[in-house]
């Protein structure tokens, strides 16, 4: 049985960042519905082959942005906000937007300048 | 109550040319700990001490509930024991040993021990003296893994061992994790492999603990920043020893106005404390074990 994550040691990201990424795409994608029970935490590590602490981190970060939930002696299952999707999408556009100045702090730019060039992208056909 | 598979208090050994003094060192059962150390460092001290085959000047030993090394025997049933200088018998078989470890150790599992053979590649009616180094440890890890010991020690488990049979080996270990009940212990100059499984870090130098902690948090407290001097703070000249002292810096190293610093107090804090000192942060690195291992010992000396 295997869960389909995908980790790399050469990867710039850490172990448990990689595992918080990729089961984020997994519910995003809908590969894991809603309720869907996870792995227990010992069962990935065996999986991945990472180690158990590794795992209990990125569960931890996971229940934090609300994209699983913990009941304890049951284990975790992908979180049941109706929203979750929306939720995820609205904190992926935050971090590309913040992403963005920061960028645009490092070439100078003003903020009428920047707000330009978002310009641009909006009214650009599709 | 906190459940250990052992608990090291206080230990002191002396050698003529090699001492260990205070080392108090525990492992919580179900976890897995990686021992890092150069040669001589006192690895394999410390795991002979944890086996009862050598029994130390002062302090305490308990295994998975036994005092060692008086109680070694009942504790053995439960620990399994690989090395990289174990012997086999050369001129009988590998089907002999297993057959022979089972008429010690009544838990030993065939089934396991079947499986293990055909996923080592390895042929039981092979004699050992024929075997590669690389057939010869996986050979006394099948022997000791088929036990399925509640702890399990290994001595430089994967030295020697090309890619591929490596993988083979890690494989196997990782299956352990899935048992809250099985700890394991290890130890590797293979910083790679205690990094990817290890749940904590043991950091042995010269006889001495220069850290004990559970691996993410002290991966995440060690930090690279690639910096450039302020130019009010350049004083114009390239020695290392003009560039302002930082507090948590573990080492500095500035040429011209590009300065690399290395933190083991890695936090906004720190963030702050470089700044102050003139350092605007151009990069922040994570840094693997193995630079953490070296940096560290480079400092304790």
């Amino acid at each position: 049985m295997t869960y389909g994550l995908f980790l790399s040691a050469t990867d710039k990201k850490p172990m448990y960042l990689q595992i918080v990424e990729q089961i984020t795409s997994k519910v995003l994608l809908g590969d894991w519905p809603a309720q869907m029970a996870l792995p227990s935490i010992r069962e990935l590590a065996a999986d991945t082959q990472v180690s158990v602490i590794t795992v209990k981190r990125a569960y931890a970060d996971l229940e934090q942005a609300g994209v699983i939930v913990t009941h304890a002696g049951r284990g975790s299952f992908v979180s049941a906000q109706p929203d979750l999707q929306q939720q995820l999408q609205q904190q992926e556009l935050a971090q590309l937007l913040s992403a963005a100045v920061a960028v645009a702090r490092q070439l100078q730019l003003s903020d009428a300048e920047l707000f330009a060039r978002l310009q641009q992208h909006l009214v650009q056909p599709r | 109550m906190q459940q250990f598979a052992f608990e090291m208090r206080d230990i002191s050994i002396r050698y003529p040319h090699f001492a260990m003094e205070n080392i108090s060192l525990s492992l919580p059962k179900g976890q897995v700990m990686g021992l890092v150390g150069v040669n001589g460092a006192g690895k394999s001290t410390t795991i002979r001490m944890l086996m009862g085959l050598v029994k130390p000047d002062a302090g305490q030993i308990n295994v998975l509930g036994y005092q060692l090394p008086a109680q070694q025997v009942q504790a053995k049933y439960d620990i399994g024991f690989a090395s990289d200088d174990m012997r086999l018998y050369k001129s009988q078989t590998l089907q002999w040993h297993m057959d022979f470890i089972r008429s010690v150790y009544p838990q030993f599992d065939q089934a396991y021990a079947k499986e293990l053979l055909k996923r080592f590649e390895l042929i039981g009616e092979q004699k050992i003296k024929g075997l590669s180094h690389g057939q010869r440890v996986k050979a006394c890890l099948l022997l000791v893994l088929a036990r399925r010991p509640k702890l399990l020690v290994l001595d430089e488990p994967t030295t020697g061992l090309d890619p591929v049979a490596r993988d083979e080996v890690i494989s196997e270990l990782a299956e352990i994790l899935r048992d809250d009940e099985r700890s394991v212990l290890f130890s590797s100059h293979n910083t790679h492999d205690i990094e990817k499984l290890s749940d904590q870090i043991a950091f042995l130098d010269r006889g001495k603990l220069l850290a004990l902690q559970d691996k993410e948090t002290y991966l995440s407290s060690w930090s690279r920043f690639r910096c450039q001097l302020a130019a009010n703070a350049s004083s114009g000249n390239t020695s290392a020893d003009a560039a302002m002292p930082v507090p948590g810096a573990v080492s500095i190293k500035r040429h011209g106005q590009l300065a690399e610093v290395i933190t083991d107090q890695n936090s906004a804090g720190f963030a702050a404390q470089l700044a102050l000192a003139g350092f605007q942060v151009l990069e922040q690195h994570r840094m693997s074990l193995e630079e953490i291992f070296v940096a560290n010992v480079k400092r304790s000396r």
